[in-house]
């Protein structure tokens, strides 16, 4: 029974419908959340399987799914759904692994008080990862990127009382908007390019030929969306917020590190991979070799549990870009499908020990668990042995085979077959020193002491994931590459080889020989003694233990970059800018005062004066004027005397 | 907008567009003359009447013709003879955007401000006059009203912020009205100027004098060109174009929390729909000529107004540096436009998501602002009362600028105003799937189609938006309780739901649906982008 | 000596000046200078009179006609003059002339 692309935003719908009930429903009833979530990924597990049947009845065609969103001038701005192999296999595995983790959730968090909320995360996580998956438009699958960041986000920082905690969501979310912003611009770029984001659109959607044939720039166009990938599948540089974001609850790191997050940079690469480049892809190639051989030199140092598998994580997403970079974008998918369900196994081993453990993630203070924790031990040798790519019989090996002889293959340059061939080694070693570091020797804490097996819940689905981690790698064998032909029908397998696939045979028995003749033989007996690679190496085993030093030089050039740039930015305003306003203001009073003076000063005052002298003049006159009335007679009657003298002696006529 | 003289495409049977202006002033005259009001009868008066522009934007929307792209409903009436006045009034899609967005941010602010303590007949009639003032811009066809209810609109601002504001309230009022006053000043000589060469102050008319070149012919391209500076200087100011924002963050901080969510919602709005409906119609020409200029502008506003936000340690002060950062995009869309314009091959598309951008992120930065706001206004209103053991703290009596560090843990304490309060926090940090995405998308997509290099310096901006908002939630929300909030911070209740839960609805509805305000405005930014030339 | 009317007539009232004069020089009695001030108004009323008399242009009753007038105005100016004393009287219980001098400058 098939699922037509029309219907197929059902499959991210439904975990979507379950955080939406999750968020309004009260806190105390656990069962509802969790039990809509579980019900509702499963949903949308049988829903991915009908689509692949669908998909199958004919791998090479893109059946898509168009609609406008909304009007923009003469046109609209279009989303659509996409329904081919490299979807259903996708939803199938991000239900299937997303599924497991669920319910291997509902044990772990038994305990915490927002239980509830953790399950409306997790469903928004998985409906966010699955419409990026169906997403037939770039934009859409941008949308969908985003939101698999907050998602992210929200669990990372799920116990935000924690200050490491809260700071690990938030380097998180920057360090892949880093990413994002790269991805953003090609986004545009190539919208304005082509005028549509749609990857299918029969004959005018941006992978077919006729259209990449007349796009320019797509070298760089490439480039910037690789770098959205770099920033979520932790590719270096900018890997560092996957260690980090091991502080969220282990179901999450499962989760981000299997199934959703990490995994959306590959598959985008996937996706895109027809506007790639021969330059982009050399780019993408060396940028994964030196992921991979970078996360497996520092996973080798680590000593939290989570850590090794975090670095671990970086490693192996290395090897898929590697792949992708190579040209073989089909054995990158199959080591994502391979890796993600080690990983998540390996991920809920780790979360199921330290749920017996009461919450310890060091492995010098663990040991000695093969015995009280029989059947995580067993599924966790499963995990480790597919992830180690012992031969034959695990998964890890094939995928990690088809890589290796997709980058053999490769014309440009060998170096990356180098370097992932140092990598297998590094990865052999440090697995196996993780294995003998936490089950082997003697318990090294009280905590461990007293570890007991956790419940079915938590470790059926650690063995449901131990057989699909042997039982994967038979999909894309070199003798059956069923997967790599339907995902590309056109794809060309590599068969034969075996003289690589003897050498790197070799090597992962070289990595666990030696890795078991320096931890196994002679295991650790108090957790507070040295490490035997650090007595041997200390300086080198340090640098790596620091994790490269990577977060001090960002922080010693990014962080202070940012620092003064903000510092710069506001002394800017409160400086220069408000500095003018004020100086200008300062200018208004200025004017004002002078204004004022002249007004008092030269104005008003020699009115002023003028008034004034003729004040001081008319009181010397009052002077005169003596108040004696026989003095005025007498200047009267002299007066007239005056008078009649100048009558007689002018002659009156 | 280079449209021809407008005859009157519609004619409504009553003056809907007067009635949509005075209806708040009347309600504000009404509050005016009831002296012996209870606080409650004039809280409620208030909501009222400022319910009044929704419900009249419900008959608009109903007769609203969005195809037409001319003014509709339009208004026209002699008024000063002597100086050929008309009372001009229309409405076109952006004119209905602004106004649904006062419609929807007024009766929010005022729920926001709803247990101010003193003197709520006053509040209420300044804030209507207020609302009256905001819809009397976004209507008036004609620069001499439209300026009359420009400068109004900054009387009821000065007393809201200097009689309900904070500590440094009455500095930071004065500063934001002189400063603003300062730049419409220039902007009213520059008017003087065109009336007197064109003997008109009809925007449509001045607008076909643009577009032709008549008028930089009949002016000279010395005068034309300073009469350019004092219109933009103006408009500049009340936007703000950084560097012209420093009066900003102080009125902002310390304006009660009602006022602050209008003047960021609905005022910084009036600036660059002054741009859209002014500067640019009518001197496209200056405007090219100087785009290269205000590109840099707007990207030193995008860049460094996210970084200047990154420093802030005032809550309030750190979301008004955000609303510069925001604006800025606004007008880095805009400026890219008129840079392309003219440009052998320039894409029509770019141009119109360009445009179409501007409108939506003003829309949407109005919704996540005027939120953030309110949050932060709830968050002071908790401190305040903790601090003061039980009474709430009067405004305006000196209280303590609220740091970053005074919070902590917060989620834990409230989880409903955390979920609400980081949801505003997405939507203004441009989270796919709330309202403020899509606008910065067809921004982003627009500009980089008209000026690549400047996309690619705004792409920094968002980055820095996601580090102070992120850096703002960590440190209030998250991490172990802390002083001010280490007492009772109890969550939501009654008044603040009914503030914050209309906004985050929105947000939602507009960031899946983006085609109920696209369709508005489509034809509208598509008639002008198939216009763009130069004279 | 053999003199003309009008001489006669301006002789007799420059006499009169002269008596008024120092009558209104010599008191100290307020009331009494103000009779001399009345004797030589008087005087210069009659030079008014014979003027009009023996000039050259006698038939309208002009100078009658003036010295009516100044009667009646001195009438005036006696009366306030009187009014005045009264009230010095009241300041200052006596009406010595050199005593009333809070009019000076």
């Amino acid at each position: 029974m098939g699922l037509s692309v029309q219907f197929l935003w059902l499959i991210p719908a439904l975990p979507l419908l379950a955080a939406g009930i999750g968020s309004i429903a009260p806190s105390r009833d656990r069962t509802l959340a969790s039990g809509t979530a579980i019900a509702a990924l499963a949903l949308s597990f049988l829903l991915s399987c009908g689509a692949l049947l669908t998909a199958l009845a004919n791998p090479a065609d893109h059946a898509t799914h168009n609609f406008a969103w909304f009007e923009l001038g003469h046109g609209a701005v279009r989303l659509g759904w996409l329904l081919d192999p490299l979807t259903a296999l996708m939803c199938i595995m991000v239900t299937f692994v997303g599924l497991l983790i669920f319910i291997f959730s509902t044990g772990y968090l038994r305990a915490d008080a927002r239980f509830k909320q953790f399950f409306c995360f997790l469903s928004l996580f998985a409906a966010a990862m699955l419409g990026l998956l169906i997403a037939n438009s770039l934009l859409l699958l941008f949308i969908c990127w985003e939101l698999v960041g907050l998602a992210s986000y929200l669990l990372i920082g799920f116990w935000f009382h924690k200050p490491a905690a809260a700071a690990a969501a938030k380097k998180a979310f920057i360090t892949t908007r880093i990413g994002d912003l790269g991805l953003l611009l090609g986004m545009v770029w190539l919208y304005d390019s082509t005028g549509s984001l749609l990857f299918y659109d029969g004959g005018n959607g941006v992978l077919e030929p006729s259209v990449l044939a007349a796009l320019g720039g797509s070298t760089a166009i490439g480039l910037l969306i690789f770098c959205g990938a770099v920033g979520k599948s932790g590719q270096f540089p900018l890997h560092v917020w996957l260690p980090d974001a091991m502080e969220g609850p282990t179901p999450v790191s499962a989760l981000i590190h299997a199934a959703t997050m990490v995994a959306a940079g590959v598959f985008l690469m996937a996706r895109v991979f027809p506007l790639l480049t021969p330059d982009a892809l050399t780019v993408i190639a060396l940028t994964g070799a030196i992921t991979a051989l970078m996360g497996a030199l520092i996973a080798v140092a680590q000593n939290d549990i989570k850590r090794i598998l975090a670095f671990s994580t970086v490693s192996q997403l290395g090897y898929m870009m590697l792949a992708i970079g190579v040209g073989s974008w089909t054995t990158a998918i199959f080591h994502l499908l391979t890796h993600a369900c080690f990983k998540a196994l390996l991920f809920l081993g780790a979360g199921s020990v330290i749920h017996a453990a009461h919450h310890e993630q060091d492995i010098r203070q663990l040991g000695g668990l093969r015995g009280p924790m029989k059947t995580t031990f067993a599924t966790f040798a499963i995990g480790m042995m597919a992830l180690s790519g012992v031969p034959f019989i695990f998964s890890g090996f094939w995928s990690k085979e088809a890589i290796l002889h997709a980058a053999h293959a490769w014309d440009v340059s060998q170096l990356p077959l180098y370097l992932g061939l140092a990598a297998v080694v590094l990865t052999a070693f440090y697995m196996t020193r993780l294995m003998a570091e936490v089950f082997f020797g003697a318990a090294r804490s009280d905590a461990a002491g007293h570890a007991q097996e956790n419940p079915p819940t938590m470790t059926v689905p650690l063995g449901l994931l131990a057989v699909c981690a042997v039982g994967l790698g038979f999909l894309g064998t070199p003798y059956w590459p069923w997967l790599q032909h339907t995902l590309d029908p056109l794809a060309h397998v590599e068969a034969g080889g075996y003289g690589l696939m003897m050498v790197s045979i070799v090597l992962v028995a070289l990595g666990l020989g030696s890795g078991w003749a320096i931890y196994g033989r002679k295991s650790r007996v108090k957790s507070s003694a040295a490490d035997p690679l650090a007595v041997r190496a200390p300086s080198v085993f340090a640098f790596l233990a620091a994790r490269m030093k990577f977060d001090e030089l960002y922080a010693a050039t990014f962080g202070r970059l940012n620092h003064g740039l903000a510092v710069f930015a506001d002394a800017l305003d409160r400086h220069l800018w408000d500095g003018a306003v004020r100086f200008f203001s300062r200018l208004g009073e200025f004017a004002g005062v002078v204004n004022r003076e002249t007004d008092e000063g030269a104005l008003n005052g020699g009115f002023d004066a003028t008034s004034e002298g003729l004040r001081k003049r008319a009181h010397s006159y009052s002077r005169a004027q003596t108040g004696d009335a026989h003095g005025y007679l007498l200047m009267v009657a002299f007066g007239f005397v005056v008078l009649v003298f100048a009558v007689l002696l002018g002659g009156a006529r | 907008m280079k449209s021809e003289s407008i005859p009157l495409v519609f004619s409504f049977p009553f003056p809907l567009l007067s009635l949509l202006i005075f209806t708040p002033w009347a309600g504000a005259v009404l509050l005016t003359l009831l002296r012996g009001a209870s606080a409650l009868t004039a809280r409620v008066l208030t909501l009222a009447f400022s319910l009044s522009t929704l419900a009249f934007s419900v008959l608009l929307l109903d007769s609203f013709d969005p195809a037409a792209t001319a003014p509709q409903f339009g208004e026209r009436q002699p008024w000063i003879a002597a100086l050929n006045v008309h009372y001009h009034l229309g409405l076109d899609g952006l004119s209905l955007v602004l106004v649904l967005l006062t419609g929807i941010i007024t009766p929010v602010a005022l729920l926001a401000s709803w247990r101010l303590e003193r003197s709520a007949r006053l509040f209420g009639a300044l804030f209507l006059t207020l609302q009256g003032a905001a819809l009397g811009v976004f209507l008036a066809l004609d620069f001499f009203h439209w300026f009359v209810f420009w400068e109004l609109s900054l009387v009821p601002a000065f007393f809201l912020i200097k009689l309900w504001g904070g500590r440094d309230a009455t500095r930071a009022a004065y500063q934001f009205v002189i400063y603003t006053i300062g730049g419409s000043a220039f902007m009213l000589f520059g008017f003087a100027a065109l009336f007197a060469t064109t003997g008109t102050f009809d925007f449509n008319e001045l607008a076909r004098l643009g577009a032709d070149g008549t008028l930089a012919a009949k002016l000279g391209a010395g005068p034309i060109q300073f009469i350019f500076l004092g219109v933009l200087f103006g408009l500049a100011v009340k936007v703000p174009l950084w560097p012209f924002h420093t009066w900003l963050p102080p009125a902002y901080a310390e304006a009660p929390t009602g006022a602050s969510m209008f003047l960021t919602g609905v005022m910084s709005k009036m600036g660059v729909y002054g741009f859209l409906r002014i500067l640019w119609p009518i001197f496209p020409q200056q405007l090219h000529a100087a785009a290269p200029w205000l590109l840099t502008l707007a990207l030193g506003g995008v860049v460094l107004g996210a970084w200047a936000a990154l420093r802030q340690t005032d809550l309030k002060r750190m979301v008004a540096y955000s609303s510069v950062n925001h604006l800025s995009y606004c007008l880095l869309a805009l400026f890219a436009v008129s840079y392309a314009t003219g440009r052998a091959g320039l894409s029509g598309e770019a141009a119109t998501a360009a445009l179409s951008g501007t409108i939506l992120q003003m829309f949407n930065h109005g919704l996540s602002a005027a939120a953030l706001f309110a949050c932060v206004g709830i968050l002071q209103t908790r401190a305040d009362k903790n601090n003061m053991g039980g009474t709430p703290m009067p405004r305006g009596t000196g209280v303590s600028p609220l740091g970053l560090k005074d919070f902590g843990g917060v989620r834990a304490a409230a989880p409903i105003f955390a979920g609400l309060c980081g949801i505003a926090m997405f939507s203004s940090l441009g989270l796919p799937g709330l309202n403020g995405f899509v606008g910065e998308f067809l921004i982003f997509r627009g500009v980089f189609g008209l000026h690549p290099g400047a996309a690619a310096v705004a792409c920094l901006g968002l980055l820095g938006t996601a580090l102070f908002l992120l850096t703002f939630w960590q440190r209030v929300f998250h991490g172990p309780r802390a002083e001010a909030a280490a007492g009772e911070f109890s969550d939501l209740r009654g008044v603040e739901y009914a503030a914050l839960v209309p906004l985050v609805l929105l947000m939602f509805v507009l960031g899946v649906a983006p085609q109920l305000l696209t369709r508005l405005i489509n034809p509208l930014v598509t008639a002008w982008a198939g216009h763009l030339v130069l004279p | 000596m053999n003199l003309a009317p009008l001489q006669l007539c301006l002789l007799f009232s420059s006499a009169l000046f002269c008596i008024g004069l120092i009558g209104a020089l010599s008191r100290s009695n307020t009331i009494l200078v103000l009779l001399g001030i009345e004797l030589m108004l008087n005087a210069a009323n009659l030079n008014f009179i014979a003027f009009w008399r023996y000039g050259a242009n006698s038939e309208p009753a002009t100078g009658v006609m003036f010295v009516i007038f100044a009667i009646a105005v001195a009438a005036a100016e006696a009366a306030v003059g009187l009014a005045l004393v009264i009230t010095i009287y009241r300041h200052q219980k006596n009406i010595r002339l050199q005593d009333a001098t809070r009019l000076k400058g």
